[in-house]
């Protein structure tokens, strides 16, 4: 995005737009001629990826919607309508409940990938922050998505997540009644998540554009973690980029397509099928599986507020990741101990999410305070100290030593 | 752009800063209505009114559930023993202290009025289920003795209580 643009347009009516409207040269300049790191492994795809998965829940999103009716004796029976009676009702469903599932699976790879190889830090601090941001702005999306589907799950998940609020000491209540507009979660409530959740991706879809300009000011990491210094470390985003993204895209797709088609309620529950019923709640509820994790540190507090705190603190620290890892090498290839923490700790997040489906009794309540307090301590406790103790491995001179050895 | 530094306020600074007051304020007060709209609207309060409810169907021992703005409301007809069990338990040992006296109507205390939410994040508790006898929340295991006090579990306080008051001695009217 910076220099002056190589980008040569051929065709007359192209030249006439060019100096107009330079809108061939950047994305020429930005997809195209951009520089990447020469030795970007398949990890580095997850952001490719994401940007469809985005496309792919807007675009089903906005299909849905034309079938969909927003209102509390309705919205369930619309469901079944788009299910049974819409022509391919089905595939657009469950394009968009799976392609929700996706989307996060997408995301938590994409950020164990930065936090792995030490993306978040300086000089892509906002880079990383920005990427929160969206991750909270997908899980306000996802939720209020899964309300409007209007099943006993739907309702009690609205329940239970505004009621997070009730915590709040003093003004909680009056509060969580604004949230509902009205004494239940009821009708205005589905009406108010339905704006939302239609409003939400359009909001991503912002960020992720600043996401992406910021990622094009300060340049792709890389799993060295080392900065490109010449010319001969990085390679053209087209074709490098765009082809390796294009292929694990395929790949992903068949990840996507195998539960769109042969599995597609394996990651619903079955009481979400039973219309919502405000006088019953369900015996064992869970919310979907890619917020268990923060459920279970939920649950695994014992006083109400402290484990709301705990929910949202558990997702805030991770903005202020690039200021508690103090240690000056980024990749974790180069970080012996991190790395042992690092993969610690994905178990521990992987481990929270498993103790998140599970009843909060007997070892697996004891089993949630030992993980949480992991969880917690490899930001506060581990990060900081590390860089202080560890030793690190000594760096390559750069991206093409590394790939090529010390012939480069 | 250049700026003009003045080392003297001038009646130009006076109408920059007057400007940007009114728009801010201008801006502020498009808030209320933008915030407003979200609290519960007249129709919402209006289906909020008092219900009555004859209380001579619910059988000793029985938990009816009724509705009352939206929320659920236990009515409990207690036995003997549900008071007893009640009344013998230590009050200073409770995680939120209340005698039972305090939770129901004097001389009405084979009636405990609750609503029928859990005070921890909302669901609505099992009756006649969990150890005491009273309430038992399957989403995070609080549980409830016959007075709808808190006992065991995450939740922080006790069932609240709504407001209501006897119109005989088998009608109530809550609200």
């Amino acid at each position: 995005m910076s220099g002056p643009s190589t980008y040569q347009p051929q065709s007359k009516v192209l030249q006439w737009l060019e100096k107009r409207l330079p809108l061939g040269g950047l994305i020429h300049s930005s997809f195209v001629a951009y520089p990447t790191p020469r030795n970007l492994n398949y990890w580095w795809t997850f952001g490719g990826i994401l940007s469809l998965m985005l496309g792919v829940q807007i675009i089903t999103g906005i299909v849905l919607t034309m079938h969909y009716t927003p209102h509390v004796d309705l919205a369930f029976k619309s469901v079944e309508s788009i299910m049974r009676d819409v022509n391919y009702g089905w595939l657009l469903r469950y394009l968009h409940a799976n392609g929700a599932a996706m989307f996060f699976l997408a995301v938590y790879i994409h950020m164990f990938r930065g936090i792995y190889y030490g993306s978040y830090k300086e000089p892509r601090e906002v880079l990383w922050i920005l990427g929160v941001i969206i991750y909270l702005l997908m899980m306000a999306a996802g939720f209020m998505g899964y309300v409007l589907v209007w099943g006993q799950m739907s309702f009690w998940a609205a329940t239970v997540i505004t009621n997070l609020f009730s915590a709040i000491p003093g003004i909680g209540e009056p509060i969580v009644s604004w949230l509902w507009g009205g004494y239940a979660v009821g009708n205005p409530t589905l009406n108010r998540f339905f704006s939302l959740h239609y409003l939400l991706p359009f909001v991503i879809a912002g960020v992720v554009v600043l996401h992406v300009w910021a990622l094009h000011v300060t340049g792709q990491n890389n799993p060295t973690g080392v900065e490109p210094k010449t010319p001969g470390d990085t390679v053209p985003f087209t074709p490098y980029a765009t082809v390796k993204d294009g292929f694990f895209m395929a790949c992903f797709c068949i990840l996507f397509a195998w539960f769109v088609f042969y599995m597609p309620n394996f990651l619903g529950h079955a009481d979400n099928y039973i219309p919502a019923n405000p006088a019953v709640t369900p015996t064992h509820i869970v919310p979907e599986w890619y917020y268990l994790p923060f459920y279970a540190i939920l649950r695994a507090i014992p006083d109400k507020l402290i484990g709301v705190l705990a929910l949202g603190a558990s997702i805030v620290i991770l903005a202020f990741l690039p200021w508690l890892d103090t240690s000056p090498v980024r990749s974790a290839r180069y970080r012996p101990l991190f790395r042992q923490f690092f993969w610690l700790w994905v178990i521990v997040c992987v481990g929270l999410g498993w103790l998140g489906a599970k009843p909060p009794e007997g070892i697996y309540v004891v089993l949630a305070r030992v993980f949480t307090v992991y969880y917690f301590a490899f930001f506060i406790v581990i990060l900081p100290l590390l860089g202080i103790f560890e030793k690190t491995k000594p760096l390559p001179n750069s991206i093409s030593e590394s790939v090529l050895g010390s012939k480069a | 752009m250049t700026t003009v530094s003045s080392a003297e306020h001038t009646r130009r600074d006076f109408l920059y800063i007057a400007t940007g007051a009114v728009g801010a304020v201008g801006a502020a007060a498009f808030l209320v209505p933008l915030i407003s709209q979200m609290n519960p609207d007249a129709s919402t309060i209006a289906a909020g009114a008092p219900v009555e409810i004859d209380l001579a169907p619910i059988s000793d021992g029985q938990i009816t559930k009724v509705f009352w703005r939206s929320k659920p409301i236990f009515i409990f007809h207690r036995s003997k023993k549900d008071i007893e069990d009640a009344k013998s338990v230590a009050v200073a040992s409770l995680p939120d202290p209340q005698p039972d006296s305090a939770r129901v109507k004097e001389g009405h205390d084979q009636w405990l009025v609750v609503v029928g939410i859990c005070t921890h994040l909302g669901c609505i508790p099992i009756s006649h289920q969990g150890e005491f006898g009273g309430w038992f929340c399957p989403c995070h295991g609080s549980q409830y003795d016959t007075s709808g006090r808190i006992r065991k579990g995450p939740a922080p306080r006790n069932l609240e209580l709504p407001p209501y008051s006897f119109v005989s001695d088998t009608k109530i009217r809550i609200g």
